[in-house]
């Protein structure tokens, strides 16, 4: 039998293992940010991340159902034609905490990313994106939910 | 350590979709269990992905991202036989990395 020990010790010794090959990237090790995770409103969160307020953009799209039968798996996407961006969030107006998911993107890949989310109820949904000179460009979508996902 | 993630990445042209289901439970912290405890959470905090050992993209996720997340991006300039390596670590400290080709 595997003891709890055991795998955290192999587990750490295969992290260090990867970590010499350098696949294991230093941003990796970048710390979590608590205070932008804990925002319950879009004022409260642009000052987490110290940015200004943010506009609404044609440039900036969310994508995700109408309607959402299962608040526990909504697929969503945020996408931008933007140049320069080094940001996308995905925020849920309505949970207990807005920010969901926080994209740091480089020029390798396209602005544009998908996840799904846990949804408690029917709520507006914003894609944001910030660009490398912190211009904050957002969209919104309503997305209707028939079972909430974060009750118990 | 968690069940291994899947991942898929298929160039297509001179970009990469790649698409990575991971497991883990993501259980928010807002739950009760029947005796009315609070189950602590417990959740993927960073995920990073490396294109042949180059950074490409970070994320930093909250609870609210679905139980056993799904993850839809696109790479630049990636073409068949190139390494796309994912990693995340949750907020009780494990971690777990996959690699996988571009086909």
């Amino acid at each position: 039998m595997q003891t709890r020990r055991d795998m955290l010790t192999r587990s750490a010794s295969v992290a260090a293992a990867l970590a010499g090959l350098g696949l294991l990237p230093q941003t990796a090790l970048a710390n979590w940010s608590q205070a932008a995770f804990e925002a319950k409103t879009l004022p409260e969160l642009m000052k987490a991340l110290g940015t200004s307020g943010p506009a609404e953009s044609k440039d900036v799209t969310i994508t995700g159902p109408d309607i959402a039968e299962n608040g526990a798996v909504v697929p969503v996407g945020a996408a931008t034609t933007l140049p320069n961006v080094k940001r996308l969030l995905l925020l849920v107006e309505k949970n207990p905490n807005m920010l969901a998911a926080m994209f740091d993107v480089t020029d390798a890949v396209e602005p544009s990313i998908s996840t799904r989310v846990k949804m408690g109820q029917s709520s507006n949904v914003f894609a944001v994106a910030i660009t490398g000179d912190n211009k904050v460009l957002y969209a919104a979508k309503e997305i209707k939910v028939t079972l909430g996902g974060c009750g118990g | 350590m968690a069940d291994p993630m899947r991942i898929r990445a298929q160039a297509q042209g001179d970009k990469t979709t790649v698409r990575v289901l991971m497991s883990h439970e993501m259980e928010t912290g807002q739950r009760k269990d029947a005796a009315g405890k609070t189950i602590p959470a417990w959740f993927i905090q960073e995920v990073s992905a490396t294109h042949n050992g180059k950074p490409v993209m970070t994320a930093q996720w909250g609870p609210s991202v679905a139980k056993n997340p799904f993850l839809q991006f696109t790479i630049k300039g990636a073409k068949a036989g190139d390494k796309v390596a994912i990693s995340w670590k949750d907020n009780r400290g494990d971690t777990r990395t996959d690699e996988a080709t571009v086909s």
